[in-house]
């Protein structure tokens, strides 16, 4: 039984081989369609591993609590230069105290902020924060030391990894001082390198963490306090506006995942009181990663329609190939019915050709498929030295990951449109007249 | 699976299906063709003996061709009976009568008929796979049959690599592989020249000389003359059947 399989196949690549360009030809689109399948598969789950790892690097059992601008215009006090928003500490103050479960609320404030030594400057994310912080966002430290309860309002300062090298591109910065401001702040630490993650409250930055500078939050309140004045366009003298915001973001953390969701609306309907405007954005990131996968799975399944249309397309190649060659080999028919083949035997014999070309077109199509990691790094890389900043950074932070279902889903296809597209081609070699086959030229 | 050939016919007596390699009986085959009927075959009865080579005449459009198909199992007569090694086969199914095809007839044609895409031992064995037999005592058999006809330093030689004649001898090699009760050979040596139409009608003298049956549709006496015997076909009827005198019995 086995042996006869074998053998068919064996038959079905001989016969295909005697007309190696035609068989190539139909192949090739069953190869685009299963490579293509793979391909664009591995650059979606790209994609969206990247946003699911960003997201989760939030934490999923964090409810993201953060400071909004108002839309601007139309508001009620639209000559005043200072802009009052966002959220409180004494907003953080009623979730602390009013929302049971929570296992800790950790505020922040971050601002952007020109840190100086000497003439080398670096545009800095001053980050006011507790000790909890580096903890939460995975930070490390690379030297020195993170915050301590001690240094609660005292001048003192952690720089991350690409701040650090802007004021100090050749010293070692801990123990020196920096100017932050008009005040001398002294560098107790350093944080290692740390990948973005996602961007959440509005914006659609990614967060990163290599240009921050981390003060203690209470040392932020009172020695550079929450009004922020910021000089605006050109021409003479001088034009301020202000920003007035307490705390820029409340990171709460649950006991347990399940309680994100309602914590999350109870802490809605908390702010809601306090808050005229919307100036708060609460955010989930196990919702965000939800909507992730909801993106994720809707791009895949028009990926697999695409995949099967052009497979469709491919496989009715076949099996007009096919049919040209049941024609073109009637009189082989005839004389293997001749020679006791049965009808069976014969839609056998070119069911399995079908399948073997499909089956080849496939295989071939899923090792290039296979291929994407180096193939699309060697693109890539290609396209980075002829013209170099020309790539989007979502391409060129971009790593495919091949995904088995594809491998599978794609391989599957290709034989099931082997089956299909050859079941016709096959019966009417088997119900040709034995007679009349015999006599064809 | 049962097969017709695993067991046979009470009908017929120990003696006619021990003696007889076929035989036909009132064998009517009529064709329906827009209306107009013709009658290609119209009551021919003849026995063939085992060990018999005869070879079967007749002017065109006499039968020769309907007779061939008929006795070839690739055709069912419109009546009469058909007796294959004891068997009524004029009214089986398709799936019967190729199992039969493949295990009882041996078929030689005009233009050879080998498969381009296989080398000669494949070709010779082809017959072989449909009756699942394969490995290496297939193997070995297709091996002794080339040399038999031959061409053992040619097994892996492709049809196209081959003469006329060579091709031939392997068509003669396959129709033997199944070990068939008969070799039905349809103008077997009409495409060749008289130099290697000898040598095929030598190989087919020699194979009957060991036994085996040979049944020769041929319009040419002097193929004909190598047999045995001799039907002659007129209007889809029998005009003669006499014994070769020119050839030893
Ligand atoms: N498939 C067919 N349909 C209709 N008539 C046929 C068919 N095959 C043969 N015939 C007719 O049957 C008669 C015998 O033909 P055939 O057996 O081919 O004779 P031969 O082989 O001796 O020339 C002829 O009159 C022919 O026209
Ligand atoms: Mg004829």
């Amino acid at each position: 039984m086995i042996a006869q399989f074998f053998q068919t196949v064996d038959l079905g690549i001989k016969s295909l081989l005697v007309q190696k360009l035609r068989a190539g030809l139909a192949a090739l689109g069953i190869f685009i369609g299963t490579s293509t399948v793979i391909w664009l598969v591995a650059m979606g789950e790209g994609v969206s591993y990247r946003a699911q790892q960003q997201i989760l690097e939030l934490g999923a059992k964090n409810v993201i609590v953060r400071t909004v601008k108002p839309n601007a215009g139309g508001d009620e006090d639209a000559n005043s230069r200072v802009k009052t928003y966002g959220l409180l500490r004494a907003d953080y103050r009623r979730i602390v105290e009013n929302i049971p479960n929570i296992r800790r609320a950790i505020p922040m404030r971050e601002l952007k902020f020109e840190l100086r030594l000497d003439d080398r400057t670096a545009d800095a994310k001053l980050v006011g924060c507790v000790e909890e912080y580096l903890e939460l966002n995975r930070l490390q430290i690379a030297r020195g030391r993170w915050l301590s309860p001690r240094d609660r309002g005292k001048k003192v300062i952690v720089l991350a990894n690409e701040t650090a090298k802007r004021l100090f591109p050749y010293e070692n910065p801990i123990g020196r001082a920096i100017w932050v401001g008009s005040e001398f702040y002294t560098v107790i630490g350093q944080t290692k390198d740390r990948t973005a993650s996602a961007a959440i409250g509005g914006s659609l930055d990614s967060r990163d963490y290599n240009l921050d500078a981390y003060i203690p939050l209470k040392t932020l309140r009172q020695r550079v306090g929450d009004l922020v004045m910021k000089r605006v366009g050109g021409g003479q003298g001088f034009n301020f506006v202000g920003e007035d915001v307490e705390l820029s973001q409340i990171t709460v953390e649950v006991n347990h995942i399940e309680e994100v969701d309602e914590t999350a609306q109870i802490i809605e309907t908390l702010l809601r009181k306090y808050h005229e405007t919307q100036d708060y954005a609460v955010v989930v990131p196990r919702e965000l990663l939800r909507q992730a996968e909801r993106t994720r799975t809707m791009f895949n399944v028009l990926l697999v329609v695409i995949a099967g249309i052009s497979l469709l397309v491919g496989g009715i190649g076949i099996m007009n190939i096919m049919l040209a060659t049941v024609t073109e080999r009637t009189r082989e028919i005839g004389v293997r019915r001749a020679l006791g083949a049965t009808r069976s035997d014969i839609i056998g014999q070119f069911l399995i050709e079908t399948v073997v070309l499909t089956a080849s077109g496939g295989l071939a199509g899923v090792l290039f498929g296979l291929s994407v990691g180096p193939v699309f790094r060697f693109i890539k890389r290609a396209i980075m030295t002829i013209s170099p900043d020309s790539l989007p950074p979502i391409v060129d932070s971009l790593e495919p990951r091949i995904a088995m279902w594809s491998v599978l889903l794609s391989l599957g296809i290709s034989l099931g449109v082997g089956v299909i597209f050859g079941v016709y081609p096959a019966r009417k070699a088997a119900y040709l007249d034995p007679i009349e086959a015999l006599r064809h030229e | 699976m049962t097969h017709l050939a695993d067991h046979r016919s009470d009908q017929l007596d120990q003696n006619a299906a021990g003696d007889y390699a076929f035989r036909v009986e009132n064998i009517f085959r009529t064709y329906f063709l827009k209306g107009e009927t013709v009658h290609a075959l119209r009551g021919v009865s003849f026995d063939v003996r085992n060990g018999e080579y005869i070879a079967i005449m007749g002017p065109s459009g006499s039968g020769k061709s309907t007779l061939l198909n008929v006795l070839g199992c690739l055709d069912r007569p419109t009546s009469g009976r058909y007796l294959l090694d004891g068997d009524d086969v004029s009214k089986i199914s398709d799936y019967q009568l190729s199992r039969i095809r493949g295990r009882r007839i041996g078929f030689v044609f005009q233009s050879y008929n080998l498969l381009q895409q296989l080398n000669v031992m494949e070709n010779i064995k082809v017959p072989l796979q449909y009756q699942g037999l394969i490995g290496k005592d297939a193997n070995q058999k297709c091996r002794e049959l080339a040399n038999l006809v031959g061409l053992g330093d040619r097994i892996y030689h492709r049809p196209t690599e081959l003469s006329g004649g060579q091709q031939q001898r392997v068509a003669i090699a396959r129709s033997l592989v199944n070990d068939p009760y008969f070799v039905l050979a349809d103008e077997a040596t009409g495409n060749l020249d008289s130099k290697t139409t000898e040598e095929v009608l030598d190989l087919f003298e020699s194979l009957n000389n060991s036994g085996k049956t040979i049944v020769m549709i041929t319009h040419e006496d002097e193929v004909a003359a190598r047999a045995k015997r001799i039907i002659r076909l007129r209007d889809g009827k029998i005009e003669s059947d006499v014994l070769n005198q020119d050839r030893p019995q």
